[in-house]
Parts: structure tokens; sequence; C-alpha cells
């Protein structure tokens, strides 16, 4: 029975995609994407005179394959992001009645990274100036080389790679997802707030487990933590789930986590969502499980409804019918940016959109209680990090306490003095 | 105070010191308790909490009729408007409001009501009498603060996500301009002679002062607080004098409410506060005002002329809207 839950959600996700496939052909023919605002509210007269301006986005998403994820809850929607993107730009449209401009949205997809630069690329070559990219991080350095001499700017949505934010860096990319610095250190914040300074990392294998492990030893040692044990954790391939499965478990996480010095919180470094869920409440000690699985550090939550998020979360749910997650909020803001940087300059000319978002004028209210802003050492967007658990948000990061001489937003991750970014100094 | 005499005299004495600024009359202040579905209502000579009354879920915006007879009072996640009779508290009916209501503004008639639907991009029209939905105005994404000229003509509306204050003729309920201000515009307060207009942005930080005749912006107000990180600075409720010469602006999370010269558009004075003031109300002598503080559960009464905070006096979880009656 359950297998077949799974094998259907998959099926689904495909036939999303050709749906998909369909629109986005739809849409090009005819020119207008997902430009129409609620049909049921007639523009009303606009102070702006002349033609309507128009402004083409590309929404870029890598498809790859990953493992199913542990819980059948996580299986992520054939609509990921994309929906976000829907949202801003039904969001952009409403206000751009009122200034005669339109936005559209064109989604490409595909599992090479080749084929999928290239049709980005035509469409950056027919007009589209921003694109939205839910990608790997080759791909995001792949893009910013293809389009680095058409005047587009890329926002990489999907990718938390410190790299891409470092000596990857790329001066047409921007970006809306949250490094692996930022939340390693969002997270830390809290965990010192609460004085639980000494961690047991259990990391995976694989090099984005790895990564987020080295976040987190950053951020242990920034903020005073002491690691007090480390151990990888060997996930073998296979089934996924058997007729059976909890027996072993129960067995094997227990054992694994015997004989470690004391600790406060047992830390899992399990980006692909392997191995993390079967830590809580199966250690040896009892302890509290953080990091990508237990309490997480993100940037967005389904059940966050302050600093009127809850109209927000409304909107969304109407328009695609589930909760909002990370990949939509991130996509929603990239896109939101574009809108906002039109609005200001009252222009749909890429070039002066493109200068006033990197300026110190450009500010995005994104739900968040302030003001969001794109640090202009490595282009990474500033903002509070949600530190949560599945059900609630526990906290917002950064913590009390942590001071900083411009912004407290940038003590979380890679500040101005510590960057090796050379593509954005003047 | 000076040296405290015996516990037995504090209480009277502290009462005739805070009589004096009041001492010309007393109203009745409703404050509307976002997360306990009730109202607190103050009484403004004994600065206390009279009676403390349940009303439908999230209550938010909260103003009164004309006439004073009635308390209307925005039910958000009731998804209508609920009207009290203003002395006894007595439920009278609810009134259709469109989805999600947050603020609303009376025409100065006294009818019809403008309702800001938060989750549904429109404005909607109520005649308060018939309880008919006259007409649907769509605006921008969220639309919040609600303001009109004194003649009624003119209504403007702003909308937080698209950042615009939203002029609309009464007449013909059609947008006729729309002005673009500071990120997160939450409120929109006429001067009484109706010759400026006034938007907050929250997340922008800023107020912006706008002619409604020319809808060209005379000014823009910046705040700076020593010691206050400039992010938690943000702007919301909004209310000048009668005689349009000084200006209060509750600050949020910065916990202060900024008295502006409205002559120089100068902040004179930060006042501190309880946390994260929203909603401003003054009695209708201008001798107090009342700050509503979300987070510490409290609101703060301001001597107007001193510009001195008096007191705080504990209500409801998270304090949102306050209503001063003439009684």
């Amino acid at each position: 029975m359950q297998e077949s839950a799974i094998d259907l959600l998959h099926r689904r996700s495909a036939r999303g995609m050709s749906l998909r496939y369909a629109l986005v052909a739809a849409a090009l023919a005819g020119g207008l994407g997902f430009a129409a605002a609620a049909p049921n509210q007639p523009a009303p007269r606009s102070s702006a005179t002349g033609d309507v301006q128009r402004i083409a986005i590309v929404l870029a998403r890598e498809v790859r394959d990953a493992p199913p994820p542990l819980s059948l809850l996580d299986v992520p929607p054939a609509d990921d992001g994309i929906a976000g993107a829907r949202l801003a730009i039904n969001d952009n449209n409403t206000t751009g009645r009122f200034l005669k401009q339109e936005f559209t949205l064109a989604v490409v997809e595909n599992g090479d990274v080749g084929e999928l630069i290239a049709q980005v690329k035509k469409n950056v070559e027919s007009g589209a100036a921003f694109v939205v990219a839910d990608v790997g991080p080759q791909a995001i350095v792949g893009l910013a080389h293809a389009l680095k001499d058409l005047g587009a700017l890329i926002f990489n949505a999907g990718s938390g790679d410190d790299r891409l934010r470092e000596q990857d860096c790329r001066p047409n990319v921007v970006h809306t997802a949250a490094s692996r610095a930022m939340l390693a250190d969002a997270l830390a914040q809290y965990l010192v707030w609460k004085q639980w300074r000494r961690w047991f990392l259990v990391h995976g294998t694989q090099p984005d487990d790895e990564a987020f492990a080295a976040a987190l030893r950053r951020a242990a040692k920034r903020f005073g933590v002491k690691i007090v044990e480390e151990r990888p954790f060997r996930h073998e391939g296979g089934s996924r789930r058997a007729d059976g499965g909890h027996e072993q478990i129960q067995q094997q996480i227990p054992t694994f986590t015997q004989n470690v010095p004391a600790y406060d919180v047992l830390m899992v470094a399990d980006e692909g969502g392997l191995f993390g869920e079967y830590f809580p409440y199966r250690s040896w000690d009892a302890r509290p499980v953080a990091g990508t699985q237990g309490l997480v550090p993100t940037s967005w939550h389904p059940a966050l409804e302050q600093w009127g998020a809850t109209q927000f979360q409304n909107r969304f749910r109407r328009l695609a019918n589930r909760p909002m997650r990370q990949l939509d909020y991130d996509v929603w803001i990239a896109i939101r940016s574009i809108g906002e940087a039109a609005t200001r300059a009252r222009s749909a000319e890429p070039a002066g959109m493109i200068a006033h978002l990197k300026s110190a004028d450009f500010d995005l209210a994104a739900f968040k209680g302030r003001k969001l802003t794109y640090r202009a050492w490595d282009g990474q967007l500033r903002q509070p990090i949600l530190i949560a658990t599945a059900k609630l948000p526990v906290t917002v990061s950064p913590q009390p306490g942590f001071l900083h001489q411009f912004s407290e937003l940038d003590t979380l991750g890679i500040d101005k003095p510590e960057t090796t970014c050379r593509a954005y100094a003047r | 105070m000076r040296a405290r005499p015996s516990g037995v005299l504090i209480a009277p004495l502290l009462a005739a010191w805070l009589l004096t600024p009041t001492a010309a009359a007393a109203y009745t202040v409703y404050v509307t308790n976002e997360k306990d579905n009730t109202v607190s209502i103050i009484d403004s000579t004994k600065l206390e909490v009279v009676k403390t009354v349940k009303v439908g879920q999230r209550p938010r915006g909260i103003i009164l009729s004309k006439d004073g007879k009635w308390l209307l009072i925005c039910a958000s996640d009731d998804n209508n408007i609920q009207v009290f009779d203003a002395r006894t508290m007595e439920f009278v009916k609810n009134l259709p409001s469109g989805p999600d209501p947050e603020l609303f503004v009376l025409h100065p008639s006294g009818n019809p009501l403008y309702v800001a639907n938060e989750d549904d991009n429109l404005i909607t029209v109520v005649d308060i009498e018939t309880d008919r939905v006259l007409a649907e105005i769509p605006v921008g994404v969220e639309p919040e603060g609600m303001g009109i000229t004194p003649d009624g003509k003119l209504l403007v509306n702003t909308s937080e996500t698209t950042n615009m204050a939203h002029f609309i003729d009464t007449a013909t309920n059609m947008t006729i301009d729309n002005v673009l201000v500071d990120s997160r515009p939450r409120v929109a307060e006429f001067t009484a002679d109706g010759a400026q207009l006034w938007v907050s942005a929250e997340i922008g930080g800023t107020v912006t002062v706008i002619d409604p005749k020319t809808r060209k912006i005379i000014g823009k107000i910046g705040f700076e607080i020593p010691g206050v990180n400039q992010d938690a600075i943000q702007p919301v409720g909004v209310r000048i004098t009668k005689d349009g010469k000084r200006a209060f602006v509750a600050l949020g999370p910065a916990n202060r409410v900024a008295v502006i010269d409205t002559a120089t558009l100068k902040v004179e004075r930060y006042l501190l506060v309880g946390q994260r003031v929203w909603q401003l109300g003054f009695t209708p002598d201008e001798k107090l005002l009342f700050t509503t503080n979300g987070t510490s559960n409290d609101v703060s009464v301001i001597d107007v002329e001193k510009l001195r905070v008096l007191r705080s006096i504990k209500v409801g979880r998270y304090p949102w809207g306050v209503a001063v009656a003439p009684f």
C-alpha cells in the first residue's frame, strides 16, 4: 500500500510536469505567461501614461534525481517553487496595473544542465532579462557564464552553497536562498542563547552533508560552541523501506550514539534527508536534535503568522492548494525583488532595474518584520532566519545580544571583512 | 516620586496627581485585544480597565459611529464587522465586510463605511444602516490604511505589498491616482483641514506627507533614535492634533512615539512607551493620547500638552486598535 502511494506521487509529479510544459508553450505562444491578474478585478485608471511596460522572467529548474524522503509528508509537490513564482507574478501584476507594468513568467525545466542553460539563454536573447534559478551550484556558474554579456540578472533561489557567494561568486548572480553559513549561524545563535554549547555532530558522507557540517563547525567557532564529538553516518543505499523497519532503527541509533562525551544537542547534517529523521527520540542520551532535521533553520515556515504573514499564507494556499514551502518563498522573494525594482525605477529597462536592486536604496518587505536588502559584497539577500520544528517556528535569528556595527542581520553568514568574493568589489 | 508616604496614602495621592491634567472630562476608551478576542474598556479619568467584553475573533480596527451610538469592530477572523452599543456594549448586529477586514473609515456624514479587506485586494463599501454592500473597489496587494478627507470626497487606501496610497473618488468609487510610498504602508491620516495626507511605511521606516490635491509628495520624515537599531523603527499609527500643529507617530518595535512639529516636519521628541506600539487614539479634548502596545499587553497614556507618558494600563493580549468615545 505504502509503496503505491509513493509511486502515485511520483507519477503525479511527472504528469504535472508535462502539463506545465503545455502551459509554458501556450504562454510563450500567446506571449502572456502567468501575466493575468485576478480576472474579476478590472484595471483602474493609471497615473502612468504610454504603453504597457513588459518585464519577462524565466524560472529555470534543474530536474534532479533525489531519493524519496524518509517521511511521506516530505515528498515535494510537483509545483515546488513554481507556485511561489506564480504568486509573486500575481502580486507584481496587481501593483503593475497601477503603473502599466506587466510581468510574465516562463518556466524552463530540464535534467541536462547544458540543455537547460541553452534554453534559458534563448529566452534571455528574446527579451527576458531576469532568471530565477532553482538549480545546482554547477548550473548557477554555467548560467552566469552563458549570460554574462547579455545584461541579465540571475537569482539563485535554490542553492545554499557558500562557494557561490565566495570563490564562485559572479556579478550577475544574487542569492535569495539563504547560504549554509547563514542557516548554521542562525541556529547556532539560538542554541548559544539557550546555553546549549556542547554539540555532538553526526554528518552524512555526501558532499552536501560535509558542506553543512563545515558551516556548523564555522558557526561553532564563531559563537563559542564546543563540538565534543563528530561521527560520520554512512547511509547505505538500497530500498528506502521494507515491510518493517522500525525494529532495526530502534536498535541502530542508540548504539550509534553511545559513548559520546557529555553534550547538550545532537546536531545532524543530512541535507538529502536520508537518515536525520531517525535521530530524534532514539539517541542513547535524551538530547534534542537540531540541524537539517529536528530543530531546523529555514527562510520560511508554513505556520508563520507574524508580521502580516497570515494573509500571505492564505493567498498562497488559495493559489496552490497547499502550504508554502521554503523554495516557494525564496522564489517569491526573487520575483518580488524584480517587481519592486520595476516599481521604484518606474521602468522596465533591465539595467536601471538591476542598478536599483543592487543599490543601498533597495528594500523589500517580505513578512519578516524588517526590510530585506542585498549584500553589496556578494549579492546575498540579508534576512532573518526562522528556527523551527516541523509544526511551529520556535524563534527567529539574529538573537538578542548578537550585535553588529552595521546590521545585526550581518551576524548571519559571511560578513564583509571575511568575504573572498572579488567579483562584486568595485 | 519623592519620599514615599505610607502605602495606604499612595493610592489617593497618585490618583489626585493623575487627575490634574485630565480633570475636565471623562471618556470611554476601547481597546481591541487581537489575541484574546476581547475589548478592554478604560475609564479615562480613573485610567484603569473597568470592563472587558468578549467580541468576535481577532478584533483589530475599531471606530465609533459619528453619532457615538455604535462601536464598530473588525472581527478579522470572522470576516465581518461587529456592531455594539457603545454605552452598554450589547451586541447590535454584524455588518458584511468582505474577507479579513482590518481597518476602516466612516464617511464624515456617518455613512457609508469603507473597509480594507487585507486578504482580497479590495475596499468594500458598506451601508451601516441597511447592512448592504454598496461597492467593491479593487486596490493593491494587502490593503490596510484608510483615510478620508473631511468633506468626504476623497478616500485613501494604502496597500502593504504594493506600497502605494490609492486615491479614490467617493462619488464614483474609482481610483483616480496612486502615489508610491515606502515599503509596507500601514496608516493613512488626513490633517483636520484636509490639506495634507500622512502615510506611515512600516518597513520603509518613514512617514510620507502628500498634498491630496496634486498628489505630490510634500515631504518625508525619517527617524533616528540613539541606541535603537534602525530596522526596529517601524512607523504605524499616526494621529495629528485638530489644530494641525503636532503629529504623533507610533514606531512599533522601537517602543517609542515620535512627536513631530508639522510646520517643519522635524521630530521634536521620542516618548518611551510599551513594546511594539501600533495604533493611537486621542481623547476628544486631545489632552490624552492612548497607545496600543502589542507585545507588552498594555496601553500607554500620553499627556499631549506636557509630552509625558503618564502611565501604562494592563489590557488583554496583543492590544491592537483603540477608539475613544465622547462620554
